[in-house]
């Protein structure tokens, strides 16, 4: 079967439609951004977007993918390599400690804030809830995601100001 | 008790983790016993000959010659840049950006310059590698700060010799040595090739910056590894990949001890995707390799696959039968009987007879697991009669000698690549995955990935154990602590001694401050595993000493904060290793302040204020909390305030200060392991609940600016957050917490 993931169409051949997509992107696609934490949908550290919605890809067959677009933690930065807003504000707010879950973390933000650009406090608590982090650094990834919730607002009102 | 060897939990690791630096500073002010045994210890771990905690040098000669500046193991710098090494393992503790920083400081190179490569596995250049007990800053400080300066000097020097001019003339800033006087400059990367061949100056004859020429140290540095992080390369142990490796499972019994009687293994073999499936004997020693029974498959979910399909046929005859339960009801009846004396100062049974008031309460606390959100793993390849591992450990060396010795190759044919770990908090010390990884490649002929499922994680962890304290204490007319009784049963793996973490000392709070005091220790037989977990020890001792503390406060009509600051007495120093009660007060004040204790505050809500002295940081915290009708607890504010010495890197720093209160706030709300005939009962994170974003407190960090040697941040924060967040919840409802998790108590957190 073929899976498309971060703009590109991979082959996985023979594959059991069994396969949770979080081994499917780590073993066959080697796309080990995503991790395993739990395999129970308890942790969050494998979210992935499926047509831009956040999933807990250890426990998503790759046969109900279908013919969705999977966005991995690999496919943010743009095609130069520059980072996205939520990738830079994790960087900027040294948000990691040992950094495991802090792709899904990120994959959970980048959900939030494609949804709702001006999150509050509660929105954020909400949207984030899924994800553990064993370090404790959610104070910093609730300052993150409102940093690049405003990087986007204003890189959004400056393509509206250019048009 | 089996036949199962025990001796790596209490003969090696403890000193390492923190037990070394909790027996040597919370416990005792000057504890001669100790001190020796854990001195042979640490040698034992690290086979360090004539060593101590300080680390050599390095190799003091040039390690390449030619073009490349390479005085020690730290720095190399040649046209195209400048490399600093880091030693230690990353767990999440920040050492791979926060130990280069100290040798860029002295080196005077620009951060933006420096790349950090982490440092190979090398006794000879490296000393001691290791990642616990808080050491990385301690133990580093110094060297590394020489490491650097002595790199700088050796370009000085080249560029006097270039420009004809006097060294002294000369001085350094952002990887560029300058000469004022003519107004040239030149890059480190253009000297490198003549600074090369200079001598390497004697490390103890550099002159080191004064703190306030420092420009880097102190201030906030995003970790190295950052950029790498959110783009999702390969850093962790879990995420590497060889050419035709194979992905591994391993089955062990789930009662400790039992051995594999049968299995079906021709069915798991015929099973699609299975590569082979074996059964392992174990080597006796269950801190290396356990028995059970090794799938050898073409992916990871091909192998989760046969694993749930494996039958097997254990013989528990020598395994274990713990039972959480049945030790709780051995606690009961001991605690009513007195045990072996650990400490007796004073005349205690005095000191109660002749007291104004009392107070008793009876502690106990559950055992829980690590849980590190990275599950053990372990890539490994054996050809050729030499094995090369890739790991994420604590302890590389200690991993290669396992490893080694279950493969039976010299410990010189083994390679350990160390990777970023995914959580530590001490699981990481214990290599047991290491010599699982090594026995299967060299079995099943081909490179694999050791792959520990979250289930197997919670199952075969090695422990902090649980523990009971029967506390009495006497205060006299005036209100002051004047006895102080602990009866505490603990467990024993070996039989012989308390397990990690659990054992006290003859420094243990409040022998030394507390004119009389009896501590009484009794060890029930324990056979899983147990190790030691962030700030062992203290982690729970804070809980049960502060709390109880406070219920002397409160039993002499005092102020808590009052009677701790009584309790320290005047400013001194406990021993060469110990507390300083000046510090202690100091941080005790401070957080009291910035918190606002004393301020009313409405109903339902409470302050609670606690102290504790681990891994040679002062540590105090203030947590503020408003309880409901039905018990739920919100914790709004905790303050903290530490006194570590000078800060490496800020944000690093108040990274570990939020990470650890909220690490201690999940552990005590809703964690424990309980065990019921020799098997873990919780098996993943739905019936292990960690605290999630909606239950994070405000953190606020204070640093007190010292000028006493940096310390390490990776655990002392954790220990003071259970009383002082228990001793809010009693001011707020009256309620006194002695039993964690307080769900225990029908607590929990809003």
């Amino acid at each position: 079967m073929d899976l498309k993931v971060n703009g590109e169409l991979r082959n996985l051949g023979e594959i059991d439609p069994r396969t949770p997509l979080l081994w499917v992107l780590r073993d066959e696609l080697g796309l080990v951004g995503t991790k395993f934490g739990c395999g129970i949908s308890q942790c969050g550290a494998c979210t992935v977007l499926v047509g831009g919605q956040p999933v807990k890809s250890c426990s998503y067959p790759v046969s109900t993918v279908a013919n969705a677009e999977v966005t991995t933690v690999e496919g943010l930065a743009r095609s130069d390599g520059e980072l996205n807003a939520v990738q830079q504000a994790w960087v900027d707010l040294d948000v990691a400690q040992c950094g495991y879950c802090q792709a899904g973390q990120i994959m959970a933000a980048e959900a939030l804030l494609r949804a709702n650009p001006n999150p509050g406090d509660d929105d954020i608590d909400q949207a984030m809830a899924p994800n553990l982090c064993r370090c404790g650094t959610y104070i910093r990834i609730r300052e993150a995601v409102k940093v690049a919730a405003a990087t986007r607002r204003s890189a959004a009102e400056a393509s509206d100001a250019a048009e | 008790m089996t036949g199962l060897n025990y001796a790596d939990i209490g003969d090696v690791v403890p000193i390492v983790t923190g037990e070394r630096r909790v027996v040597a500073d919370a416990y005792a002010p000057d504890d001669v016993r100790i001190g020796k045994l854990d001195r042979r210890q640490f040698l034992k771990l690290t086979g360090l000959v004539g060593g101590g905690l300080m680390l050599t040098f390095g190799t003091p000669k040039a390690l390449a010659k030619g073009a490349v500046l390479q005085p020690n193991g730290y720095v190399k710098i040649d046209a195209t840049g400048i490399v600093l090494y880091a030693k230690n393992p990353e767990i999440g503790q920040g050492v791979k950006t926060s130990l280069p920083m100290i040798i860029a400081e002295e080196l005077d190179a620009a951060w933006d310059d420096v790349q950090v490569v982490q440092s190979p596995i090398d006794r000879e250049t490296y000393g001691w590698q290791m990642a616990g007990g808080s050491t990385s800053i301690p133990g580093n400080w110094d060297p590394l700060r020489r490491a650097g300066a002595a790199a700088r000097s050796m370009l000085v020097e080249a560029a006097a010799k270039r420009w004809g001019v006097e060294a002294t003339s000369l001085s350094t800033r952002d990887s560029h040595v300058v000469h004022a006087a003519s107004g040239r400059k030149l890059a480190y990367t253009e000297l490198a090739a003549g600074a090369a061949a200079m001598d390497v100056p004697n490390p103890q004859s550099l002159t080191l910056k004064k703190r306030d020429q420092f420009r880097l140290i102190g201030k906030r540095i995003t970790g190295v590894d950052n950029d790498a992080l959110v783009r999702g390369e390969p850093l962790f142990g879990i995420d590497q990949m060889l050419p035709g490796m194979k992905y591994a499972v391993y089955q062990k019994c789930p009662a400790i001890g039992g051995k594999v009687a049968s299995a079906n293994l021709d069915a798991i073999k015929a099973m699609p995707g299975v590569h082979d499936a074996f059964v392992l004997e174990g080597n006796g020693n269950a801190m290396e390799l356990l028995p059970g029974v090794a799938i050898v498959a073409d992916n990871t979910f091909s192998a989760i696959q046969a694993k749930r399909a494996l039958k097997v046929e254990w013989d528990e005859s020598d395994a274990s039968k713990d039972s959480w339960t049945h030790a709780k009801a051995e606690a009961e009846r001991l605690r009513k009987e007195s045990g072996p004396q650990v400490v007796n100062t004073g005349d205690v049974d005095a000191a109660f007879a002749s007291s104004a008031k009392q107070a008793s309460g009876f502690y106990t606390y559950h055992f829980v697991s690590h849980a590190t959100l990275e599950p053990q793993n372990c890539t490994a390849w054996f050809k050729d009669g030499a094995l090369e591992l890739w790991a994420p450990t604590q302890t590389p060396a200690q991993g290669i000698g396992s490893a080694a010795k279950v493969v039976g190759v010299s410990p010189s044919k083994v390679t350990l690549h160390q990777l970023r770990c995914g959580g530590g908090f001490g699981r990481r010390l214990y290599n047991d995955f290491t010599c699982e990884a090594a026995a299967i490649t060299k079995r099943a002929g081909v490179p694999i990935k050791l792959q520990w499922t979250r289930e197997d994680d919670m199952a075969y962890d090695l422990y902090r154990a649980g523990g009971f304290h029967q506390m009495d204490g006497a205060v006299d007319e005036n209100g002051k602590v004047t006895g102080w009784r602990d009866r505490f049963i603990t467990f024993t793996n070996d039989g012989r001694r308390p397990v990690s973490g659990g054992g006290l000392g003859r420094g243990v709070f409040p022998a030394g401050l507390v004119d009389n005091v009896r501590l009484e220790q009794t060890a029930l037989p324990w056979m899983n595993r147990c190790g030691a977990w962030r700030a062992p020890g203290s982690n729970v001792f804070a809980f049960v000493f502060q709390s109880f503390l406070d219920e002397l406060a409160h039993a002499a009509g005092r102020d808590s904060l009052d009677v701790l600051l009584e309790v320290f007495g005047e400013p001194r120093q406990m021993g060469p290793r110990g507390m300083h009660t000046g510090r202690a007060a100091g941080v005790v004040k401070l957080a009291a302040k910035e918190a606002g204790w004393g301020r009313e505050l409405a109903d339902g809500r409470g302050m609670g204020i606690a102290f504790y002295y681990s891994h040679a940081g002062h540590i105090a915290e203030v947590a503020e909390v408003s309880v409901s009708d039905q018990k739920q607890v919100r914790v709004h504010k905790v303050t903290v305030a530490a006194d570590v010495g000078p800060i490496v890197n800020l944000s690093g720093a108040e990274n570990q200060m939020q990470g650890s209160v909220v690490d201690g706030l999940s552990t005590m709300t809703g964690l424990s392991v309980t065990f019921e005939n020799g098997r873990v009962e919780q098996s993943n994170f739905d019936r292990y609940p960690m605290l999630r974003m909606p239950s994070t407190p405000e953190v606020a960090v204070h640093f007190v600016d010292s000028d006493y040697p940096p310390t390490g941040l990776g655990e002392p924060a954790l220990p003071p957050l259970a009383p002082a967040v228990c001793n809010a919840i009693f001011a707020a409802s009256g309620h006194r917490i002695r039993t964690l998790p307080i769900s225990e108590e029908g607590f929990s957190l809003a």
